[in-house]
């Protein structure tokens, strides 16, 4: 199975940022959802970000939300995202981190909930309510699976809660680039940079970049600014909702889309070039 | 955050990170402000001038006759904004002006915390915004309205069922993008710690003044305590007076809805099971894969899956009891302190009344029971009306 380690060395070495999209996991439905994975996969991601579905999910702009209802009401839980897990690994070993809101993992029971998904393939998982106050809850159980546990820092985290979450990181780090909750936006926050720059003085984990992110140009931004990941989620997801009603054309706008992402992090000047 | 927040394994504070320095602030100015000798002392003319605290506990005689033992009424529902739902704003309120905070926001289902918090925004001069789901929004209309004579903007939230819980959603979402300058006053003793204690803390009046009131009153002590539980804020608030007080057996009622073995209800200490919404770990009306269910009730205030977490650990502990009354059972309740009093109770209030109806023949004369009144139903009279048509 393919580690992030593999994948983000081998980006540094070519300069270059991993370009990462973010779906919920059966929208609209789960072949539909199994067909965009496979295109965004073949349109360049290197790293893929699934979210499980969720009633409530507070950290989610009305896009997820809607994403996550269309899911929901066909049929998505979290038994059938293992199975999707499984059937994404089958067409491309590709290194994903799961997100999900902590009520799936707990009613699931935490360590069952691990190793299942480790075993259908995951690489980390990010849970979207649960702070680095509580990782004693999840880190454990989650390395004895044999998963990595992403957490996030935003604009707003204090400077000694950012080393602790560094130092307990395994994976990658989210980095939030705004205040709020996921959506796109049409200019990148001036955040980001120095962001990232205090992350990369703490850590060696890889520092990946999302919400807010909607353009080639934004994606290009947060690899100049020396991020070694960009997550792109509500303006892919968005393609998905424009094109409910024909598939062929959702698929089409979401590889060229993701097309033009991939050649804008590719032309990006990196810091470490 | 400098403490954990927990009620035995109940409570914390599970929310996304960009939360976590809202909550920190919180705490901190919490911490700092509720035993400063200036903010007691403003929070306490508050509560006597313009809440109009202490409120009465009145001996209901002839509903006491009715029931066949000695019935007292807390009366919450004569403060004003008509609920104890101020008792809460003012105090969160004032926490939020001596943060230096010019914002306010909450979330509402009935309407009462909305309405409590729009009015101490009017009176505190700070922008308000109240979310509140758009099925709510239809079926309370009077308080809708109220809000926004206050000047408060009511936005209504279409996700979900369009209740108490999704309006908390949206108001957790709003904050995330505005923690600078915004206070968000949780309204319910749930959500992510500090705000089990806040406001309990700030609800405690309720009980201090009963447990008085009853010795001074009455000579002694009740022998049950009992209030309507939706997040739990009137009831906890009730409750701390008598928790040392282990003769007085303490029972909180949720929403029946029509009935448990329909499924659509709100009883979720009753019929829940452990898990995590919005910020807390509690009881929680969730399907077999960790999906938050919908709720059915004929109260707004307490249509929601979740509950304090303070009130988890009470059931399990044992030192509270918690029971279900239907709706039908409510409206029951609700007509015959009507009739015999001429008080008419909030719906939500009407579910602690209704428990008290069915202790009927298993009490005797002389024992004595406190029900939280802990709102007015005036606000409820067009839903009364749209189930039990007036016979004249």
């Amino acid at each position: 199975m393919k580690t992030y380690s593999e994948v983000f060395s081998g980006l540094r070495s070519q300069k270059r940022a991993a370009m990462i999209p973010f779906f919920v996991i059966g929208d609209p439905d789960f072949d539909v959802s199994l067909a965009v994975v496979e295109t965004a996969i073949d349109a360049g991601a290197d790293v893929l970000e699934l979210g499980i579905p969720f009633s409530d999910p507070i950290a989610d702009g009305p896009t997820i939300q809607r994403a996550d209802i269309r899911a929901m009401n066909a049929g998505m839980n979290v038994g059938r995202a293992l199975e999707f897990i499984r059937k994404v690994k089958a067409y491309r070993d590709i290194p994903i981190g799961l997100l999900m809101y902590y009520n799936l993992v707990s009613r699931y029971g935490a360590s069952r909930f691990f190793s299942d998904f480790h075993q259908a393939g995951v690489n980390s998982v990010l849970v979207a309510d649960l702070s680095i106050d509580d990782a004693d809850e999840i880190v454990a159980p989650a390395a004895s699976a044999g998963l990595d546990t992403v957490f996030m820092v935003t604009p707003n985290t204090a400077a000694d809660r950012i080393g602790l979450i560094a130092s307990r990181t395994t994976g990658f780090i989210y980095t939030v680039s705004v205040l709020g909750v996921t959506g796109s936006r049409e200019s990148l926050s001036d955040a980001v940079e120095g962001l990232v720059g205090r992350l990369k003085q703490l850590t060696d984990v890889p520092v990946c970049v999302g919400f807010g992110i909607s353009k080639p140009e934004h994606a290009a931004a947060v690899a100049e600014a020396g991020a070694d990941g960009v997550i792109i989620g509500s303006k892919i997801v968005s393609l998905i909702e424009n094109n409910l009603n024909d598939e062929e054309k959702m698929l089409a706008d979401i590889s060229t889309f993701l097309t033009e992402v991939k050649a804008a992090i590719g032309n990006a000047a990196h810091p470490r070039g | 955050m400098k403490y954990k927040g927990r009620f035995g394994d109940y409570g914390g504070f599970y929310v996304p990170e960009v939360l976590i320095p809202a909550l920190e602030e919180l705490e901190e100015a919490f911490y700092r402000f509720h035993e400063d000798e200036g903010f007691v002392a403003e929070l306490a003319q508050l509560f006597r001038d313009y809440a109009g605290r202490p409120s009465p506990l009145y001996h209901a005689k002839r509903f006491s006759e009715h029931v066949g033992f000695k019935v007292y009424l807390k009366r919450e529902d004569l403060l004003h904004g008509g609920a104890h739902k101020v008792n809460n704003t003012l105090g969160q309120g004032l926490l939020a002006r001596h943060m230096g905070k010019t914002r306010l926001i909450a979330e509402t289902g009935a309407g009462q915390h909305g309405l409590a918090t729009a009015m101490i925004g009017a009176l505190f001069g700070m922008q308000t915004k109240i979310f509140m789901g758009v099925t709510d929004v239809e079926r309370q209309s009077v308080n809708v309205h109220k809000m926004r004579l206050c000047g408060a903007e009511v936005i209504g939230v279409e996700g979900g069922t369009g209740t108490l819980k999704d309006a908390i959603n949206d108001a957790l979402r709003y904050w995330t993008a505005h923690v600078g300058d915004t206070f968000y006053l949780f309204g319910t003793a749930g959500g992510p710690h500090p705000y089990p204690v806040i406001v309990k803390h700030f609800q405690s009046c309720i009980g201090t003044e009963a447990r008085r009131q009853c010795l001074d009153q009455i000579g002694r002590l009740p022998d049950m305590v009992v209030a309507c539980v939706g997040g739990g804020s009137n009831a906890i608030g009730i409750f701390s007076g008598f928790m040392d007080d282990r003769d007085v057996r303490l029972v909180g009622v949720e929403a029946g809805g029509e009935g448990l073995s329909t499924g659509r209800h709100a009883a979720t200490l009753v019929a829940g099971q452990v898990g995590i919404l919005h910020g807390a770990k509690v009881y929680l009306l969730q399907d077999e894969h960790g999906q938050v269910c919908d709720t059915e009730s004929i109260s707004a205030g307490l249509d929601y899956p979740g509950v304090g977490p303070e009130h988890c650990w009470l059931k399990d502990t044992g030192r509270a009891e918690y029971a279900a009354a239907d709706d039908e059972d409510v409206l029951d309740a609700f007509e015959l302190l009507t009739r015999t009093e001429g008080i008419l109770p909030a719906l939500e209030s009407s579910h602690a009344l209704a428990y008290i109806c069915s202790l009927k023949g298993k009490l005797g004369p002389e024992q004595v029971v406190v029900v939280n009144l802990s709102g007015r139903g005036d606000k409820d009279v067009s839903i009364v009306e749209s189930h039990r048509p007036v016979q004249q």
